[in-house]
């Protein structure tokens, strides 16, 4: 049996050395272009991160590729993001320039530091999950070339944190985003009462439902779902594979805005809905990505420079938001789950 | 598989774009590999269906853990027998995501000989994922991989792997060490991150300060944010040179300060901070890196909670220590994971996570029963309505 329980390999096994020398000294940063940071130590040192669009779903040819590239500029060292881009660590000035001109024959994008949109953080989808609602790398690959001039140019009012998640599992920071896009589901799950006795423990099926909208049915050794209730979430499907959720002709999308989850002048915010649904659109999802693009052309028209999505919405009041978007506000828009009354306005407080 | 089958229409179109196609990716993947050419086929069904063809779940792993192995079965293996099993293995990043490229190239090498070829750099979670293997390679792969200095990551009702920002490895905001608390903590509980013995899942991620870079407040149970007990420094040299290169100090850093703590006088070019009202949010040190500085007593705020909507909503965690010393062997806060963790592990119930465990035994309970002294930054405001317990002892 090979060892075990023996962890990941010590960081300070893979950091360049220019950043050993300077670890904890680091005295400020600039950016001098979209994607290209300088930092300064104190020990005079400067560090300089060239920062590259990733697809996420990459191959080896793919990993060995920026590998190559890395050999040739960063001394074999790199490091990846908390939003999958790539960042090669140069440590000579002089070597910033020709890997710029490589990565841009190679067709690798530069960006996403400073008033931009970074890369999009997302789950797997259809790609490899079983509860995908929609896929989240081609919508991803479609919403990034849509708003491609966006990563490698600095004209936003601030950066924009964009995230999908295909699911409302959300396995990605999907809920706390200045743009927010979530798989849903819009009908009940069907239930496979042949199967469901067998593969499923039903106090647990039952128990997982928020709502309280399933029941046992001891006839069928089965559970119901009362319609009125369910609200679509998939959490029986997660716990009971005999009831699936997932439906072609009525999957899709839904646009959450304003959230954020930096600390910097307001607190961390959710986002809350903008769009409740858009329709799957494969292979190009052109809906979700006009609908994403005219969100942040709205934001960049109007914002004041500095303010997050988020704060843009609070400053102008979300009456406002839905007038200049020009978006609809229904009966979705106001929430009816448990922590509804938090979101009631109780103030005679609100514009026109 | 017959041609007709291999035609790939509708992926084709996410190869064109100025952004990196991810289905060249898996073309190239495919071109050397047939389980990543079978998830070609199946991912141009979805986007024909509009719908996912991967079977619910599935338990596989390796000798001597219960995580760090996702199972995955096609429900279509007839069409594509080569990504019948399609099992993920979650491979523990290194903190920070640092790498040389001889150990990238060592995953690539190990994953080329037992899976398909493709990967993500990184998950969600943060581990780096290798995508798509069969039951029957999973332990030589993991193996090699361990011969190689990799360990698995987590999965399922375990702790999931911690992950951290950049840190002192390359930012000056920095109010603590990310990457060695970690490290540490993800050493610390091996364990608890291969062997699933919880109600539910539990992350944990460091943020070396507010600006919050790994998303900790949104998605982690216990976030560690960085922050200062002292006073922000102020270099008024730089704050001259920012004024003389033009830039709006008053309406770019005094006016969006949101406790106004800020003071800016124009004539002599420098700036006074009221450290008592400053709550530590970072903009102006965010706008003014070379003028102003974090203060030298760093430590984290340590927060609990956080979780994604399913089931009873969305939660962004909750101050639970306003501050804690960040300095190894970072004793007190395995201590605190240990007393948090032990009491959702005594009172969550399935598919719980602790902050909705916390949610529907009450914040009060939680704090009487891990003995955590509640102190006013934990609240945004004391509650507003009388219902409160007294306990036997309280009373006469």
């Amino acid at each position: 049996m090979a060892r075990t329980d023996f962890g990941p390999p010590h960081y300070s096994t893979l950091i360049p050395d220019i950043i050993k020398e300077n670890y904890g000294k680091w005295l400020y940063h600039e950016q001098i272009r979209p994607g290209v940071l300088k930092h300064v130590s104190e020990t005079g040192a400067e560090l300089y991160t060239v920062r590259v669009g990733s697809p996420r779903l990459a191959s080896i040819d793919f990993i060995r590729e920026i590998c190559e590239i890395a050999d040739k500029y960063s001394k074999g060292h790199l490091r990846f993001t908390s939003r999958h881009n790539i960042e090669f660590l140069l440590d000579d000035k002089e070597m910033v320039e020709p890997l710029l001109e490589e990565l841009a024959r190679r067709g690798l994008p530069v960006g996403g530091t400073g008033h931009s949109v970074s890369n999009i953080v997302h789950t797997q989808g259809w790609v490899h999950c079983h509860s995908a609602a929609t896929d989240a790398s081609g919508l991803v690959k479609s919403l990034m070339d849509g708003l491609y001039d966006y990563f490698v140019e600095n004209k936003l009012p601030n950066m924009v944190r964009i995230a999908v998640a295909c699911c409302l599992n959300m396995c990605g920071a999907v809920h706390c985003s200045d743009i927010a896009i979530v798989g849903i589901h819009r009908k009940p799950p069907r239930i496979d009462h042949e199967k469901l006795h067998k593969v499923c423990e039903i106090p647990s099926v039952i128990q997982s439902c928020p709502t309280g909208a399933i029941k046992p049915n001891p006839k069928l050794k089965s559970v119901e779902v009362n319609p009125d209730k369910c609200m679509y979430c998939g959490n029986c499907y997660t716990v009971c594979p005999a009831m699936p959720i997932a439906d072609p002709e009525n999957d899709g999308v839904a646009i959450f805005v304003g959230g954020k989850v930096s600390n910097a002048r307001t607190a961390p915010k959710f986002s809350r809905l903008a769009i409740p649904y858009l329709p799957n659109n494969p292979p190009r999802w052109t809906e979700t990505v006009e609908a994403v693009k005219h969100l942040l052309e709205v934001y960049a028209e109007n914002a004041l420079p500095g303010e997050r999505y988020g704060e843009w919405i609070e400053r102008i009041g979300w009456e406002r938001f839905f007038k200049l978007t020009g978006l609809p506000f229904t009966e979705k828009h106001i929430d009816d789950f448990i922590f509804a009354p938090t979101t009631f306005r109780t103030t005679t407080q609100f514009n026109w | 598989m017959a041609n007709e089958e291999k035609k790939t229409p509708l992926l084709d179109q996410l190869e064109e774009g100025r952004w990196p196609s991810f289905v060249k990716e898996i073309k190239k993947a495919a071109a050397k590999n047939k389980k990543a050419e079978a998830l070609l086929g199946q991912l141009e069904l979805s986007y024909r269906e509009k719908k996912v063809h991967w079977k619910h779940g599935g338990i596989v792993g390796v000798k001597g853990y219960g995580g760090g192995v996702i199972g995955r079965y096609s429900d279509v293996p007839e069409q594509f027998p080569d990504a019948a099993e399609f099992h993920t293995i979650r491979v523990n990043q290194p903190a920070g995501w640092f790498y040389t490229t001889e150990a990238l190239r060592k995953l690539c090498d190990i994953w080329e000989k037992y899976g398909s070829g493709l990967t993500n750099f990184h998950g969600s979670t943060g581990d780096a994922i290798l995508l798509g293997t069969d039951t029957d390679k999973l332990q030589a792969c993991f193996d090699e991989l361990a011969e190689a200095g990799f360990d698995l990551g987590g999965s399922g009702s375990d702790l999931r792997t911690p992950s951290c920002c950049v840190g002192p490895a390359r930012c000056e905001f920095a109010c603590f060490d990310t990457l060695d608390v970690c490290h540490e903590i993800t050493m610390e509980f091996q364990n608890e991150l291969h062997r699933p013995m919880w109600p539910y899942k539990f992350k944990i991620k460091i943020a070396g300060c507010p600006n919050d870079c790994v998303a900790s407040i949104a998605r982690a149970d216990l976030s560690v944010i960085g922050t200062w007990r002292d006073e922000i420094r102020v270099n008024q040299e730089e704050v001259k040179a920012y004024a003389e290169a033009g830039f709006d100090i008053q309406g770019m850093v005094v006016d969006k300060c949101p406790k106004k703590a800020v003071k800016y006088n124009a004539e002599t070019r420098e700036i006074v901070i009221d450290n008592e009202s400053c709550t530590r949010c970072m903009h102006c040190i965010n706008e003014m890196p070379r003028a102003l500085r974090v203060g030298k007593e760093g430590g984290a705020t340590l927060l609990i909670g956080a979780k994604a909507p399913i089931v009873k909503s969305a939660f962004m965690s909750w101050v639970i220590i306003p501050f804690m010393e960040m300095k190894p062997p970072y004793t007190e806060l395995k201590d605190f994971i240990r007393t948090i963790t032990d009491w959702w592990d005594e009172n969550g119930k399935t598919r719980e996570r602790i902050g909705e465990t916390i949610y529907r035994l009450g914040m009060p309970k939680f704090l009487r029963d891990t003995g955590i002294k509640p102190v006013p930054q934990m609240v945004t405001a004391p509650r507003a309505n009388p219902y409160y317990f007294w306990y036997p002892e309280e009373v006469k």
